[in-house]
């Protein structure tokens, strides 16, 4: 019980993160009708955003302390980041929550991202095949990874998580089990409540706003929308640069989790489209729960129970399960009938 | 494309072609490309990309994950060198069959499905190959360091062979390394070539190019879409599976990361560039992709300096700075601009430029319909 | 002889019954119009001859061969072409390859894998779709793209590709539908000069100009039953159907 109740918690951040990159690739393919290969990177973007705050808020400043001596010899260097010599504690803790504090410069940079990409470049493609937006789309996500590439350099950038959530809650022994049998950190669950909390937001959004019926309406009938006389194309940035934001967002909570490099946006693009495909093209609440339950399935699927008997599943398990359900329900597990299948 | 060219032309496309590839070392010297190792790369990559260009170009059908059969034929070129002896020529027939057989069971399940569908599928097997031979299939693949072959392996044929020196394969006491590399790979792809040659004017290629067209008409045409693209995937899965033993026979070495789905949007990237559909773009966008990635990564801000001294000083160091960021490091950024660029600009590729150029030049004679696909009424 | 006879067929979709107890026996080398007023269900019908649907119950049969449960292509080699109301070409091929691949189909059945031999070198093949295109006199274009010809010219090339397969039944969805009158009169032309073949055709029309010019024996459907059925003679006097599709009017 205890195992089993650890391995869903590890899931569920993971799944925390496909589920936002899934919703928001459903988000523009239901509306816009684009495949958008380079959300990957959107997320990628996201994680360096709180990269360079970070970056920003420890630039240091170096006093050279003739009186102290290093065990070398050399004279003493005091480092004081900018940020603290600038506000004092306040200082000191915006340096602490750096990672936290930096949605608040993911969020606009984000939206102007999304905005520039869809008015600049995807609204081009709404006509044209689905394979030319996955190429353009894919030659953009290598740019935006090269440029990353360029200004961070290949290596990952290890972020920290508050002092306050860093450790790990041993909620094993608050649920009554044994101690040290269930011990999860505490930055995960406070990734997987913000995913939570977005992904309750999205809905809520596209469910209570008049805004969000119209977005609803059109990923329904298209057609139909447009004709209404509703300025679709409007709205279609607007969704567009919210899926963009989403995705930063996804990005820059995970960097405690995973020290964010350059290609970290691919890797999380590839399993996100397999969630979308799982989850039913077109389908919100498909790649949410599609989104979890593969995150689920491949922590279970990394116990070492299930690897002896089936070695390697927990590399496989989500192209497997993707590959069954195309076959045995080909729209998906919430797929509606007619998404792409022309 | 209107009338198909005559036998004719056709015949005399593929000498000019042949004596192309084999004079590759005389005309490519002079903007640096005349060296073998990366002469040998474009063949490979030339051959890789005309086989991929049969399943896309014709059907229509994106594949992406063609990666995984080159690392299939790689693997099972090294592990033929392992067995059988070094001779290249068993290793290549049994990587075309090992990449066929495992085209078959791949095809069978992902043509089930159209579209992006199946887009999604051939990727989620070709990530799902490349994951296992990282971990479960280390045995058989080496993991990480990937597999090569060693002095102790039995090579039933030539064991006794070789004493000493770096291991390369060898066909009838010729050294696969440098020139006869290279040749050995122009040949193949010159074969390879004619054979697709072949396909596209058959009664087979028109049945894709048909099942790219209108798949409904085709059933109620009395075809049964399904075999013909399997033949094609599996056809151009063999094409994938000798490009990836040719990749071995200088260097027997396999890796795990040739299979990776970044592969296998390079192959894509190489169709497009150079003309999805057409017999000679392809090879040509390989060739031109090989040759950034050769010549342009080995740039760096000293050639450059050289390249614009030209320049009055005020302009020189911010043109080298910009340019710097597209070559050395940087040149899979100029791979992804040039990606965008022809997507958005020229979706025909290269080879559809050119028509256009010579459409400009024959505007008199009224070219007649060009490219329109059918309208959707 | 009867080439097609249809039995009991229902088709329900959710809670709307589309074909209720359909009864049909076509003769050989007739024209048999299926008539009635939109949402009657004819082309439901049309669509469980050809593979696309798949009746509830009931029994269609085409010859001795029972068509349900076969596939699209498996029906059009037992002898069914079938002409779409939206022309189903291959629009982005030339329209001599358009003719050649039914050809092609007709010979060597629903799967050859010939990747050797230049499609333009058969002989037999290469005649026998210049031929059709003669007979439907799109000759001179053959090696324009079949996606930049006029609709009218599409429908005839359509055709083109069901005839040059030689079918033993022809379906016809509206193959004048948005014609003009002379384009319209073209067709009937072109149809009637395809009746001297012997060829048994369905048609499925709106235009009772055409039904009354073509057709030897017309089916009338309402909300999915046969109501009628007869001559051009019987069917124009017959008042139930007056009522049901015409409202009244007389013809």
């Amino acid at each position: 019980m205890d195992v089993f109740l650890l391995q869903l918690l590890n899931g569920l951040d993971k799944g925390g993160a496909y589920a936002l990159i899934a919703l928001g690739l459903t988000l523009i393919f239901g509306t816009l009708g684009v495949v958008n290969f380079a959300h990957g990177a959107l997320f990628m973007l996201g994680a360096f955003c709180a990269v360079s705050f970070n970056k920003l808020i420890t630039l240091q400043k170096i006093i050279i302390d003739p009186t102290k001596t290093t065990a070398w010899g050399t004279p003493l260097e005091v480092r004081t980041p900018y940020a603290e010599a600038m506000f004092g504690d306040f200082g000191q803790w915006l340096v602490n929550y750096s990672v936290p504090v930096s949605i608040v410069l993911a969020i606009p940079v984000m939206l102007i991202i999304g905005f520039v990409m869809e008015r600049g470049l995807i609204k081009h493609f709404y006509n044209r095949p689905h394979a030319d937006q996955i190429l353009v789309t894919f030659g953009l996500a290598i740019v935006l990874q090269e440029v990353i590439k360029t200004l961070f350099g290949a290596n990952p950038i290890p972020q920290s998580a508050p002092d306050a959530v860093r450790g790990a809650a041993d909620i094993g022994a608050m649920l009554g089990f044994q101690a040290g049998a269930i011990v999860y950190p505490w930055w995960r669950m406070v990734y997987l409540l913000f995913s939570a909390a977005i992904i309750a937001g999205v809905f809520a959004f596209l469910q209570f706003t008049t805004f969000g019926m119209v977005v609803r309406a059109g990923m329904a009938d298209r057609e139909t929308v447009g004709l209404l006389g509703i300025n679709i194309e409007r709205r279609f940035t607007i969704v567009f640069a919210i899926a963009a934001v989403v995705a930063g967002l996804a990005g820059v909570m995970y960097t405690p989790i995973l020290p964010p490099d350059y290609h970290i946006g691919m890797e999380f693009l590839v399993l996100s489209f397999v969630v979308v495909v799982v989850g039913g093209m077109g389908s919100l609440p498909g790649a949410v729960a599609a989104g979890f339950l593969l995150g689920i399935l491949q922590s279970f699927a990394s116990m070492n129970e299930v690897k002896d008997v089936l070695p390697g599943i927990d590399q496989i398990i989500i192209y497997l399960v993707a590959v069954v359900i195309l076959l045995v329900r080909p729209r998906g597990l919430m797929g509606r009938r007619g998404v792409m299948e022309n | 494309m209107s009338a198909t060219p005559t036998p004719t032309r056709d015949l005399l496309m593929f000498v000019v072609f042949a004596a192309a590839v084999l004079t590759m070392p005389m005309w490519l010297a002079p903007i640096g490309a005349g060296y073998p190792d990366l002469l040998q790369k474009f063949a490979i990559y030339g051959l890789f990309a005309t086989g991929f260009n049969l399943l896309f170009g014709l059907t229509g059908y994106l594949s992406f994950g063609h990666a995984a059969f080159l690392g299939v034929g790689s693997y099972t070129a090294v592990w033929t060198f392992k067995l059988l002896g070094m001779n290249p020529i068993p290793a290549a027939i049994m990587a075309i069959a090992a990449s066929g057989i495992f085209a078959v069971a791949i095809g069978f399940v992902s043509l089930r499905r159209s579209g992006i569908y199946f887009s999604i599928l051939t990727l989620a097997f070709a990530q799902m190959s490349y994951n296992l031979a990282y971990s479960v299939l280390t045995p058989i693949t080496n993991g990480e360091t990937g597999l090569r072959v060693l002095r102790s392996d039995p090579r039933l044929f030539d064991a006794a062979g070789q004493g000493d020196g770096p291991l390369v394969s060898t066909l009838f006491g010729i050294e696969m390394s440098g020139y006869p590399g290279f040749y050995f790979c122009a040949v193949l792809l010159i074969i390879g070539f004619f054979i697709a040659q072949r396909i596209f004017r058959s009664p087979f290629g028109t049945m894709l190019r048909a099942v790219k067209s209108n798949q409904n008409r085709m059933n109620y045409t009395g075809l049964n879409p399904r075999p013909y693209t399997l033949a094609a995937f599996v056809i151009s899965g063999m094409y994938a599976g000798l490009a990836g033993a040719l990749l071995c026979i200088t260097d027997p070495l396999a890796g795990a990361e040739r299979m990776q789905w970044t592969a296998s949007g390079e192959v894509v990237l190489m169709t497009i560039l150079g003309g999805m559909g057409t017999l000679l773009g392809p090879i040509l966008g390989a060739g031109l992709i090989k040759y950034f990635e050769n010549i342009f990564s080995a740039f760096n801000e000293q050639t450059l300096h050289r390249i614009f001294g030209f320049l009055p000083d005020f302009l020189e160091t911010p043109v080298v700075a910009i340019t710097s960021l597209f070559v050395g490091e940087g040149w899979q950024l100029t791979l992804g601009v040039l990606f965008m660029l022809i997507v958005i600009f020229l979706p025909g590729g290269i080879m559809e430029g050119f028509s256009r150029i010579g459409r400009m030049f024959r505007r008199s004679s009224g070219a007649k319909g060009s490219h329109q696909t059918a309208p959707a009424e | 002889m009867e080439i097609l006879k249809v039995q009991g067929v229902n088709k329900a979709f959710g809670g709307l019954r589309a074909l209720n107890d359909v009864n049909l026996s076509v003769e050989e080398g007739t024209v048999h119009a299926i008539i009635g007023p939109n949402g009657a269900g004819k082309s439901t019908l049309l669509n469980c001859f050809v593979g696309r649907l798949i009746p509830d119950t009931g029994s269609v049969m085409f010859g001795n061969t029972s068509l349900i449960g076969l596939k699209a292509h498996e029906i059009n080699q037992a002898g069914v072409s079938r002409v779409f109301q939206t022309p189903e070409i291959f629009g982005d091929l030339t329209l001599l390859e358009n003719i050649m691949i039914p050809t092609m189909a007709r010979r060597d059945g629903e799967f050859a894998l010939k990747a050797w031999g230049r499609v333009d070198q058969d002989a037999e093949i290469r005649d026998r779709s210049m031929h059709m295109l003669e007979d439907v006199g799109l000759a001179s274009k053959k090696d324009m793209i079949a996606g930049s010809l006029s609709r009218g010219d599409k429908r005839r090339l359509e055709l083109a590709m069901c005839l040059v397969q030689d079918p033993k039944l022809l379906l016809l969805d509206e193959p004048t539908a948005g014609m003009s009158r002379a384009d319209t009169n073209n067709t009937i032309d072109l149809l009637k000069r395809i009746g001297e073949r012997g060829i048994t055709k369905i048609v499925i029309e709106h235009d009772m100009h055409v039904v009354f010019s073509l057709a030897n024996k017309i089916s009338v459907l309402a909300q999915g039953t046969v109501i009628a059925e007869g001559t051009p003679q019987e069917i124009k006097g017959d008042p139930r159907v007056q009522e049901a599709y015409l409202g009244g009017a007389h013809l």
